[in-house]
């Protein structure tokens, strides 16, 4: 079994819902595929979505919804 | 009476603007700030500063209560909200004041009572000054609609009454196509707003937007004349002249006349800006919003005036009456403005977080580069994206325009890209120098435009 990360591809601030109202995009435990969106990252008031470059299972999101975070930065654990 | 300190509840440019105004003034400056912008300009030329929060501005600019006990834990005594974050906020101005603290600005109840679209329309309505020819609330069916149609004419909007943005709205030239659409914009309205309202606009062709600039002490209004700012991208204004070029004189007297007694109606304090559509192919104008704060583009009114506008509203909203009467405020020249922002317009306006390595500033006469950056600054990622505004000043719109063209090729901002390159694209189109744009002439511009 070894680990990947999905990293974040902009300063920003990390969401893990596409609206306040609505539930998470991924949450652990869930299998994402390359493509999948896990998240969207606000930079300068505009919504960039992150999209998953690998495939997997999610281990754990290693920052908390509304984190500031900077380019490259892991965001989530992946497991095969 | 009489602010001796005043807190800054803003940040980026329009702080470094306040500080100024209030150091002119002889008044002390406290400028907050978040995790994010310790190192800020603002924060520099303050006299005090406090942090109030983490970056995202819900933690700090936009936190009520950070702000209120700030301002009390420093000992200031009024509070300038700038423009954005809680500038339009009624509860925020009631915060204020009930910390026995004066707030630059309108009473909340005027701040809500202007911010509500409907309530505004029927103050407006109220004094005769005219609004967008439409319903007056929404519409319940398609019966209810019929008088209407045939009374303000195709083509006509069908907006959302719960949207914003632009979302929802659909334009339609005649009864057949509005019984057959108006049921659908209300359906799609109830899944995107969970409010199936709609009501009807008629529809502006090429519309302009115009706006007027005013001060009232809460006893008189005075006007500051006009200005343009059809170019928008996006709803978002990047570039604004005063005074509106399409506007003739007569015109102008008349327009400006009645935004300063609707403004004297609700007994206005503070700067405000009232919006309008006009149609420069009838000289019609249509009273759209009043917003109850000093604007990004007041510089351009500063200059064609020769009035400090936020020192202005500082003196009014401390309890000073205007202390000038209309017919001292004279318009002198043409103004331009564009807004540079962290942008980069050859990648689809990507924003453009970082440092900037090199900055070179335009000077001369009539030059002004209201800004808060300085070299080796770093632009966070987490506020809007505009740097600054490179404001110009000449006797004549010709005149101001090639003096844009000069202070931008001099203005030199490396390390991030800036949206400097798409003024000078602009300036080079025939319809921007003639001055024939509408507010959707830069969307539709950029849609067939390579710009570099």
């Amino acid at each position: 079994m070894s680990n990947q990360q999905i990293v974040s591809p902009l300063p920003g601030i990390f969401y893990r819902r596409p609206a306040p109202d609505q539930p998470p995009f991924k949450e652990v435990g869930d299998a994402v595929s390359v493509g999948n969106v896990i998240g969207l990252i606000e930079v300068m008031k505009s919504f960039h979505e992150v999209k998953s470059d690998k495939a997997g299972t999610i281990a754990q999101f290693l920052v908390d919804n509304e984190d500031a975070v900077m380019a490259g930065q892991p965001l989530v654990d992946l497991n095969d | 009476m009489g602010i001796e300190s005043l807190l800054v509840a803003n940040r980026g440019e329009i702080a470094v603007r306040i500080i100024r105004a209030a150091r002119d003034m002889g008044i002390r400056t406290i400028q907050v700030y978040s995790e994010a912008d310790v190192d800020s300009l603002p924060v520099q030329l303050a006299d005090d500063s406090v942090l109030i929060g983490k970056p995202p501005s819900t933690k700090s600019y936009l936190n009520i209560e950070s702000l209120i006990s700030a301002a009390l834990d420093i000992g200031a005594d009024a509070v300038h909200p700038g423009y954005g974050f809680l500038a339009e906020n009624g509860d925020f101005a009631d915060a204020v004041e009930a910390a026995g603290l004066v707030f630059v600005g309108p009473s909340g109840e005027t701040i809500r009572r202007l911010g509500d679209k409907v309530t505004a329309r029927s103050s407006a309505d109220a004094i005769g000054l005219a609004t967008v020819p439409g319903s007056a609330g929404r519409i319940d069916n398609l019966e209810e609609a019929k008088p209407i149609l045939e009374e303000i004419g195709f083509p006509v909007l069908i907006k959302a009454a719960a949207g914003g943005g632009g979302r929802g709205i659909r334009v339609v030239c005649n009864q057949e196509e509005f019984d057959r659409l108006a049921p659908q914009a209300s359906t799609e309205a109830l899944t995107a707003f969970g409010d199936g309202g709609i009501y009807i606009e008629s529809y502006i062709h090429n519309a302009r937007h115009v706006e007027v600039q005013v001060i009232g002490d809460g006893e008189s209004v005075l006007h500051f004349y006009d200005r343009e700012c059809s170019l928008q991208r996006r709803r978002q204004k990047i570039w604004e002249e005063a005074p509106a070029s399409c506007v003739p004189d007569d015109v102008r007297m008349r327009l400006c006349d009645e935004a300063r007694n609707f403004a004297s109606s609700v007994g206005y304090r503070g700067a405000g800006t009232l919006e309008f559509l006009y149609d420069s192919s009838t000289h019609e104008f249509y009273f759209l919003e009043m917003n109850t704060r000093i604007q990004v583009e007041h510089p351009v009114t500063e200059c064609v005036t020769g009035v400090d506008l936020v020192r202005e509203s500082i003196r009014v909203c401390d309890g000073n009456s205007l202390g000038r009467s209309q017919d001292e405020i004279v318009l002198k020249g043409h103004s331009i403005e564009c807004r540079i922002n962290a942008e980069d317009p050859a990648n689809g306006f990507m924003p453009q977080p970082g440092t900037i390595t090199e900055l070179k500033i335009p000077g001369g006469p009539g030059v002004r580069f209201d800004s808060m950056l300085y070299p080796g600054y770093t632009v966070p990622p987490y506020y809007d994206s505009m740097l600054g505004k490179l404001i110009v000043w000449d006797e004549d719109r010709p005149s101001a325009l090639n003096r844009m063209r000069g202070a931008l090729d001099e203005l030199d901002i490396s390390g991030i890209k800036t949206t400097k390159s798409l003024h000078q694209a602009l300036l080079k189109d025939i319809n921007v120098v003639e001055g024939n744009v509408h507010t959707t002439f830069l969307d539709d511009w950029l849609s067939k435009a390579n710009i570099q």
